[in-house]
């Protein structure tokens, strides 16, 4: 620590070059944050600790196709589910398709297995009490400005009504939170009465999308599982069983490789910016080579040279990087401030933070090293005769 | 004291607008344009005085290239990251959005239930669908048949190839006329599906992207074992489907009588707004119409301009970080050349040729930077096969397409980088006193 001003004055001996390198590396940093945040949205959304306890059950040839709603019973009665639930995905669309949102029809129990998301004893119990009542996650209520009591309308896209209309309308009861700042995507859903639903749809009816079951024991989901695909073996409805987790893991894969976009443009980003302060930091050394050597001459060892340089290049890049990350929370607070938490980017927290300083610190060092070494390594007459 | 201040600011903000002009024409000017502008600097070099002296100037620093080719590679390299990142993200949109675009044509239109949106939300029953294809505008083939092909889409779970994940694929159930429909369609491997048979045809993508597809292969659908009997290439969306008799497909998955959606050829494309005018006008059906060109272009709008609007995003900050580095190498180089530089101008040299020297050198770095990061593009990624989620809520595959507009934007980045990076050492170099930089060491 007590050389930290010596470093500060070699790292600021030229001006304007360090400037424009903590520049570079503002801005490769800046990319990470942004990258990354998007990145850990998606895998969250495929990774989210709560959904451990609950399976998913969907069509074994797709999740778009329906399954009986007689198979409730049989699950229910199986050992070691503790609830069920159904739902149908309705797929409306709000005004315009660019203000696409979630919106499922789902069973009067459908919300209590969900425990994360938070609605009042009154709300829930409106919700059961209404047939068109409806309730949305906060979120998706701020941004289109709803309130308790709104009327909101939904163009069907798959399912008219039996009357030949196509226009659902709703009346907004409650409005669920969810207290988890990373799960706050979960706010942007709409869920009906699938009662209502299956009363007024034109065809389908007494089908459901997905069962969603809630399991005694955490240990035995697989078993679980097993037993729910098993009801329906052979039969022209197969079903297929896994944790919510695998459900939406295998669901943002089917996005693409999101993680190797990332990656590959990270690498990118990041070898350019290796090249780049290298180069400053050996152009630093290279000219500091008579100083080096004066300090090696009035009694700096080899290994405190070494640790000059390095400490140099791993301060170059923390400032850069720092500056760089910060940057990427206030710009993706503002992403999610103007579009809304339904935006995949998440905020730039803990995690994000230690991998950013961990990358700053190894390419700090991989920086570093060369010069580093050079002027660990240099002769004090050499250097001094300036050859 | 104020005036040197003011003087320097002046200056400052003359170059940042001189950068800002250029850059706006290298972003919006058409190749011939620049390739007219690049005649006239070479015309300008050989016939003037200053144009002959800027060459030589600029000979010389090119010829000390090679004593700094670390600080000199700093300048390609950062700029061919920069460009192949973006040359990359362009081209998978426009391969996404051709891939689309090349599914649909002017003259076949898709029938869909009114506020459907996609096939797979759509239900017509069979009446509606008979209807559809006797409609006077639907051509008709030589035995006089309409050529119309009610069709069916739905979802198959099969794992990746990738990464052996479950992924859904489209299966088509398709009408007996849908051959002549699509005549872009070449069978490349057995046979067509025989009709009234549980007979699939993979399309190319699906073969590539998803295990167990190849012809001879037999997939367990809904309890009922399906064979597949060929593969086929239409060099489109399509590809990405198994395509199957409808009837038999409708059986399978319990859908009755109805399709999903009817397509017909149209006798010619100035024939859609009367056929589409005929069909919202008869009480027995409530359809959408599109064209297939609108319909499948619609489906790409979206991703194509999000990987677009991230591609430039992505590419402006890493360009930053490019500027940045392309500043210190330049100004590096034009302090390491002081004396040089100030030799020329004592001598008699004008600051132009000085100018015009360092802007060359730096805008040639570039150019080389630009076309190692589109070369590297396009060997990586040109043909590229990828795949995601469609509209469908199946997997669309399509291939990168490192295409010559998608490489000349690429180009026209290097260049913008090149110039603001050079623009200002180029400055700094004519401005240097001439006595001060004779007297350096």
């Amino acid at each position: 620590m007590k050389y930290l001003q010596l470093i500060w004055a070699a790292m600021f001996r030229r001006k304007t070059r360090t400037i424009f390198t903590l520049l570079s590396v503002l801005a490769a940093f800046l990319l990470f944050g942004l990258l990354d945040s998007v990145r850990s949205a998606f895998a969250t959304a495929a990774n989210s600790v709560a959904g451990v306890d609950r399976l998913i059950t969907v069509s074994k040839i797709s999740f778009t196709l329906q399954l009986p709603k007689s198979l409730l019973e049989r699950i229910e009665a199986l050992p070691g589910v503790q609830s069920v639930a159904y739902a149908n995905w309705f797929g409306g669309i709000y005004q315009d398709p660019k203000n696409f949102f979630a919106n499922e029809a789902v069973a009067d129990n459908f919300l209590d297995l969900y425990p994360e998301w938070q609605l009042t004893p009154e709300e829930r119990r409106a919700f059961r009490n209404t047939r068109t009542g409806a309730v949305v996650g906060e979120s998706l209520a701020t941004k289109f400005h709803w309130k308790l009591g709104d009327k909101i309308p939904l163009q069907a896209t798959i399912f008219p009504q039996k009357n030949g209309g196509n226009t659902w309308t709703f009346d907004l009861v409650g409005i669920y939170r969810v207290a988890d700042p990373k799960q706050k995507s979960q706010e942007n859903i709409l869920f009906f009465n699938w009662n209502y639903f299956d009363e007024a749809r034109a065809f389908g009816n007494g089908n459901v999308g997905w069962y969603t079951l809630r399991v005694t024991d955490r240990d035995r989901a697989q078993q679980v599982a097993q037993a729910v695909d098993a009801l329906s073996v052979n039969s022209d409805h197969e079903t297929k069983t896994q944790t919510e987790q695998a459900f939406n893991a295998a669901f943002v894969s089917q996005f693409g490789d999101i993680g190797l976009i990332v990656g590959a443009i990270m690498g990118a980003v990041f070898f350019t910016l290796i090249l780049l302060t290298g180069n400053t930091m050996a152009q630093a050394v290279r000219e500091r080579i008579p100083e080096l050597a004066v300090l090696k001459t009035i009694g700096f060892s080899n290994q405190s040279v070494l640790g000059l340089v390095l400490a140099e290049s791993v301060l170059l890049i923390l400032l850069g990087g720092a500056v760089g990350l910060l940057l990427a929370g206030v710009v993706v607070d503002a992403v999610r401030a103007a579009i809304g938490t339904s935006v995949p980017m998440q905020r730039v927290g803990a995690a994000i933070w230690l991998r950013g300083l961990g990358l700053m610190l190894l390419i700090g060092l991989i920086v570093g090293a060369l010069p580093a070494r050079r002027g660990m390594r240099l002769r004090i007459v050499d250097a001094l005769a300036g050859r | 004291m104020a005036a040197p201040v003011l003087r320097q600011v002046g200056s400052l903000l003359a170059s940042l607008v001189l950068a800002a002009a250029a850059i706006s024409v290298l972003a919006f000017a058409p190749w011939w344009l620049l390739l007219a502008g690049l005649l006239l600097l070479a015309l300008w070099t050989l016939s003037t005085r200053i144009g002959r002296q800027s060459w030589s100037v600029t000979q010389v620093g090119l010829a000390t290239i090679p004593q700094r080719l670390g600080a000199c590679s700093v300048v390609v390299v950062g700029i061919a990251g920069v460009v192949a990142v973006l040359v990359a993200l362009l081209a998978m949109a426009a391969g996404f959005e051709a891939t689309l675009r090349q599914s649909g044509t002017d003259d076949t239109a898709i029938v869909m239930r009114a506020g459907a949106q996609t096939e797979l939300n759509s239900v017509l029953d069979r009446d509606s669908a008979a209807l559809v294809a006797q409609a006077p505008q639907v051509l008709r083939d030589a035995q006089g048949r309409p050529i119309a092909s009610p069709e069916l889409v739905l979802a198959a779970s099969l794992p990746k190839k990738s990464n052996g994940l479950d992924a859904n694929v489209e299966i088509r159930g398709i009408g007996e006329r849908a051959w002549s429909l699509r005549p872009g369609v070449r069978v490349t491997a057995g046979r067509r599906f025989g009709p009234g048979l549980r007979e699939l045809i993979v399309g190319k993508g699906a073969r590539e992207q998803f295990a167990g597809l190849d012809p001879g292969a037999t997939l367990a659908l809904n309890g009922q074992t399906w064979t597949v009997v060929g593969a086929f290439d239409s060099d489109d969306a399509h590809n990405s489907e198994l395509w199957a008799d409808t009837d038999v497909v409708a059986a399978t998955y319990r859908r009755g009588s109805s399709t999903a959606s009817v397509t017909v050829r149209l006798t010619g494309a100035d024939a859609f707004d009367a056929f589409k005018a005929g069909l919202a006008s008869d009480p027995r059906l409530t359809v959408d119409v599109k064209s297939t060109r609108a319909y499948y272009s619609d489906q790409s709008a979206q991703l194509s301009k999000l990987i677009r609007v991230l591609g430039i995003t992505i590419a402006t900050i890493m360009a930053i970080g490019a500027v940045f580095g392309a500043l210190n190498t330049m100004y590096a180089a034009v302090a390491t050349r002081g004396r040089e530089i100030a030799t020329l101008r004592a001598i008699g040299f004008r600051a132009a040729p000085v100018i015009v020297s360092v802007l060359l050198e730096t805008m040639l770095l570039a150019l080389l930077g630009g076309l190692l990061g589109a070369l590297v593009t396009w060997v990586l990624f040109n043909h590229y096969t990828v795949s995601t989620l469609g509209s469908n809520f199946t997997q669309v595959v399509f291939a990168f397409q490192v295409s010559a507009p998608v490489l000349w934007t690429g180009l026209k980045w290097a260049l913008a980088i090149g110039l603001i990076g050079g623009l200002f050492p180029a400055l700094r170099a004519a401005r240097l006193p001439v006595t001060a930089g004779l007297r350096e060491l």
